[in-house]
């Protein structure tokens, strides 16, 4: 029998509810209202919420100083680079795993989820010594490389437990139809485990949208994508709060678009296989 | 043309032997069920035979080709399963469309066979739906028109009634039987239920741990079961397997007589002994006969009228000329 929910309940439910979510995205919200304010108000103390002189100069001076749109064309590259390299490695391993697993199968996966716990910084040193010997420095092609193995194993998992949720028998039952291993999977897996390929496919893009650490250590101005856009405002400059608030809006908000519109997926993607 | 032979055929998994060698003769438009116990290896030989498990050693033979490493796809063989296995992200029409597509059948023949197979199976008015619309039923017969259409050399169903409810099963039970006799394809089919075993096979291969029992049409395993095993499985309710004395008194180790072949009396009888549980059916009546000093129960099936309580005493006569005698060895003598 369902729970019964008075009104009252639901009443506080919803309103714990808008407050855990307005406290969440605050934080976003003070970088929007900065970024229109004037650099004085910005930091003027006690702050000033809503009732100040709205401004877009930060937003003109921004553009004027740095090439917006090259920073945005990197991101795109990186983010939507490694996520399709990624995907192309990971759907045959995932693919494999699932269906055909080994008797390593679970320490392979164990493994490669291992790697995220490492702290980044650990193999910054090893990596960059590498790029330099194969002057990757600040190059797109390097880094895309870098954020997909930095995503792999999570594109990896990701897809193999999507895979998982497929029935075997499907497969064998494609298998008695006459399809050979191409047509298994193009017709019959992939058909399937569509909505769980689109939602890593965002997740990934997301990550590596807003990865921060390989991205400013491993680019100067060729190949920086938004993030060093971003970082750009802080500390060359001084703390201009209203600019570097500006910068960052502008860096967020094409993903925060993409998130918006595409946020029924994801929460599919990411809730997939909790209930049958 | 399905004739289908087994010869040596061996299955391991990892160090455990799940099917030790094995021979078997199905021979072409014949339908043979595989029953055995849910761990007696009856759908682990359906799926050697289908070539979805290679074999460990041994050859199997389709039609005298030797198919042993021959790849599912290319067995020329049809295969329905338990869950059903449709392509839920296709309609019923491509569903039954997908193993001619792969064979790269022209269109209009796809068209031609699909109407066909959907006019057998009432499935007319369903095929633009996908399965997840479908009842159970409805989906098994998606699952059944899906492998018409191929015309395969032969007919694989594993257990494809266990999702389905009594009454459906019963239904089902009738149209495959018919599609048998109207398509006289081989079919191999693999139950746990002896029933149903009974009611459909030309042949039933009774298998434990592998091994097969025996091999012999319906009425044959019902009056003459080879061993204990098979005497027990094969017949519902089970036959009534007796020993000591009584059995010793025939000359056998173990004496078995079938529910249906005691006559029953209140007054009289070579056997007594005090109603347990009476079930019944209308048309019999079954009585669960216990303190009989023979077995902890003896199962009696009476007609429907007849009428005994719990804890009545009964009298039983088995009929001599339906006795089973079995050696020590579980082997029927005689």
């Amino acid at each position: 029998m369902a729970r019964a929910v008075t009104n009252q309940r639901k009443a506080i439910n919803t309103a714990a509810a808008w407050i855990i979510g307005l406290l969440i995205f605050f934080p976003i919200l003070w970088t929007i209202l900065t970024s229109f304010k004037s650099e004085a108000q910005a930091i003027a103390d006690p702050p000033i919420f809503l009732f100040f002189d709205w401004t877009t100069e930060n937003y003109s001076t921004v553009m004027e100083r740095s090439n917006y749109a090259r920073f945005l064309w990197n991101s795109i590259f990186i983010a939507g680079g490694s996520t399709i390299l990624g995907l192309i490695i990971a759907v045959p391993a995932a693919w494999s795993m699932a269906f055909v697993p080994s008797r390593r199968t679970k320490d392979i996966l164990l493994w490669m989820l291992s790697t995220k716990m490492l702290p980044a910084v650990g193999v910054l040193y090893p990596i960059y010594l590498l790029f330099i010997q194969f002057g990757l420095l600040d190059n797109v092609y390097g880094l895309t490389f870098v954020l997909m193995l930095i995503n792999l194993p999570i594109i990896v998992w990701m897809l193999y437990t999507y895979f998982r949720e497929i029935p075997g028998e499907i497969l064998e039952a494609a298998r008695m139809d006459g399809a050979g291993l191409r047509e298994e999977i193009f017709f019959v897996l992939t058909p399937m485990a569509l909505p769980g390929i689109a939602s890593t496919l965002l997740l990934n893009f997301i990550l590596a949208w807003n990865e921060a650490f390989w991205t400013l250590n491993l680019t100067a101005a060729k190949a920086a994508p938004l993030t060093a856009f971003i970082a750009s405002y802080s500390s060359p400059e001084g703390l201009f709060y209203a600019k570097l608030s500006a910068a960052s809006t502008m860096a967020i908000a094409p993903i925060l678009i993409l998130g918006w519109f595409s946020q029924k997926q994801l929460v599919r993607g990411l809730t997939f296989g909790a209930v049958k | 043309m399905g004739q289908i032979t087994l010869e040596n055929v061996t299955k391991s998994f990892g160090e455990t032997q799940v099917i030790p060698p094995l021979d078997l003769d199905i021979q072409d438009g014949e339908f043979t069920v595989f029953v055995g116990p849910s761990g007696c290896g009856k759908s682990t030989l359906l799926r050697l035979i289908a070539g979805l498990e290679d074999i460990t050693s041994g050859t199997i033979r389709i039609d005298g080709t030797d198919a042993t490493d021959i790849p599912p796809a290319k067995r020329g063989l049809a295969m329905v399963f338990q869950s059903y296995a449709l392509y839920p992200h296709m309609s019923v029409r491509k569903n039954i469309a997908f193993p001619m597509r792969m064979a790269g059948i022209d269109a209009a023949e796809q068209e031609r066979r699909i109407e066909q197979a959907a006019a057998a199976l009432n499935l007319t008015d369903y095929l633009d739906r996908r399965p997840g619309q479908l009842s159970g039923g409805q989906r098994q017969r998606v699952a059944i028109g899906r492998a018409i259409v191929r015309e395969p050399a032969a007919f694989l169903f594993d257990e494809p009634l266990s999702n389905l409810d009594a009454a459906l099963r019963v239904g089902m039970r009738l149209e495959i039987s018919e599609l048998h006799k109207r398509l006289a394809t081989t079919m191999i089919y693999v139950t746990h239920d002896q029933v149903e075993a009974m009611t459909m096979a030309d042949k039933i291969v009774v298998l434990r741990a592998g091994h097969i029992e025996q091999v012999g049409s319906p009425l044959e395993l019902y009056r003459n079961p080879r061993n204990t095993f098979v005497a027990g499985f094969i017949g519902s309710p089970k036959m009534n397997l007796i020993e000591g004395e009584e059995a010793a008194r025939n000359d056998a180790h173990t004496l078995g007589i079938r529910p249906e072949h005691i006559d029953v009396s209140a007054t009289e009888g070579a056997w007594h002994g005090k109603v347990g549980v009476a079930e019944h059916l209308g048309s019999d009546t079954f009585f669960h006969v216990h303190e009989t000093g023979l077995a902890e129960t003896i199962t009696v099936r009476a007609p429907g009228e007849v009428n005994f309580r719990h804890g009545d005493t009964i009298y039983m006569t088995p009929r001599s000329e339906q006795l089973h005698r079995f050696g020590a060895d579980g082997l029927r003598i005689g």
